[in-house]
C-alpha cells in the first residue's frame, strides 16, 4: 500500500548525521512508491536552508542533497519562519522587511508558518521526526 | 480539513529549558495544532519534566519563562500535560507544584498514550 509521508527535521545540517539520514529515508520511501509532499524544518533544522553553507568536498552536503531531492520529486521544503528568522535565514521579502543586506535562504526552500506542519500532519499517513 | 480526517498529534518533549530551544519549538507546535483545532496532547519525558518546575525565573538567563506558557495551555484547550512519573521522581519533582493539568503516567500509561495517537513528534 502506497502511503503519503511527511518529514519533520529538527536536526541542524552540520550536527551529526541526522539530516543526511533524513534525506536517505526520503529517497528510500520514494523508491518504494510512497509519496513525500512536504518536509518541514523546525528549530535548528531550519539551518538546513542556509544558502551559504560550504561542505568540504569529501563530505556529503545536506544542502545539496535536499535541494536535489526537491528538484527531482517536487517535494516542498519548508523552513519554519519564526525559527528561521531567529537564525538569520531570510528570503528577499523578509530581508527587505527587516532591513537586512540580502536573502540567505537557498531557492529550493520556502519560509512558512507552523500551520504547514499541522496541515502535513493532517494529510500525511506517516509523519516522521528527525531530531 | 473535515472532522473525519482529523489526526491526533502527540508532542513529546524530552529536553530541559532554557538549555535547549527544543522545548519552545515543541510548545509552539502544540499551540499551532490547537489553533487549527487539531487534537493534540503533550508528554514530558526525561529532562523535559524539568520544564514543569514551578519556581522558574529565566530573566537572568535572558529567555522567556516557559512555565508561564505551560500554565496558559488550558486557554488553547490543551487541558492535560502528561508526565512520565519515573522521570519526575528521578528529578525529585513535587507533585503538588506541577501545573494544574499534569497527569502522571507509568510505563503502561505512556505506552497506551503513544498507541492512541496517529502521529508522535519527538522534540
Amino acid at each position: 500500500m502506497a502511503l503519503d509521508y511527511a518529514l519533520l527535521v529538527l536536526a541542524a545540517p552540520a550536527s551529526g548525521h541526522s539530516s543526511l539520514t533524513a534525506v536517505r529515508f526520503a529517497r528510500a520511501l520514494l523508491a518504494r512508491g510512497h509519496s513525500l509532499q512536504r518536509v518541514f524544518f523546525l528549530d535548528n533544522g531550519t539551518l538546513t536552508g542556509l544558502a551559504a553553507a560550504v561542505t568540504p568536498q569529501d563530505e556529503h552536503s545536506p544542502l545539496q542533497q535536499w535541494a536535489q531531492l526537491a528538484e527531482e520529486h517536487q517535494t516542498e521544503l519548508i523552513l519554519c519562519i519564526s525559527s528561521a528568522l531567529k537564525r538569520g535565514l531570510l528570503d528577499s521579502t523578509e530581508a527587505t522587511r527587516h532591513e537586512r543586506p540580502g536573502a540567505t535562504v537557498h531557492p529550493a526552500f520556502e519560509l512558512g508558518g507552523l500551520g504547514l506542519l499541522v496541515e502535513a500532519a493532517q494529510t500525511a499517513d506517516r509523519l516522521v521526526t528527525f531530531g | 480539513m473535515t472532522a473525519a480526517a482529523r489526526k491526533s498529534i502527540l508532542v513529546v518533549s524530552r529536553h530541559a529549558h532554557p538549555g535547549s530551544s527544543l522545548p519552545r519549538s515543541a510548545l509552539d507546535t502544540a499551540l499551532a495544532a490547537a489553533a487549527f483545532d487539531q487534537p493534540v496532547a503533550l508528554l514530558f519525558q526525561g529532562e523535559g519534566v524539568l520544564q514543569l518546575l514551578s519556581e522558574q525565573d529565566s530573566r537572568a538567563a535572558g529567555v522567556r519563562n516557559l512555565r508561564k506558557v505551560l500554565d496558559s495551555l488550558p486557554l488553547y484547550e490543551i487541558e492535560t500535560l502528561h508526565v512520565d512519573a519515573a522521570a519526575a521522581a528521578a528529578f525529585g519533582l513535587d507533585r503538588d507544584a506541577l501545573p494544574a493539568g499534569a497527569e502522571w503516567l507509568d510505563a503502561a500509561g505512556i505506552r497506551a498514550l503513544l498507541a492512541r495517537h496517529d502521529h508522535v513528534l519527538g522534540f
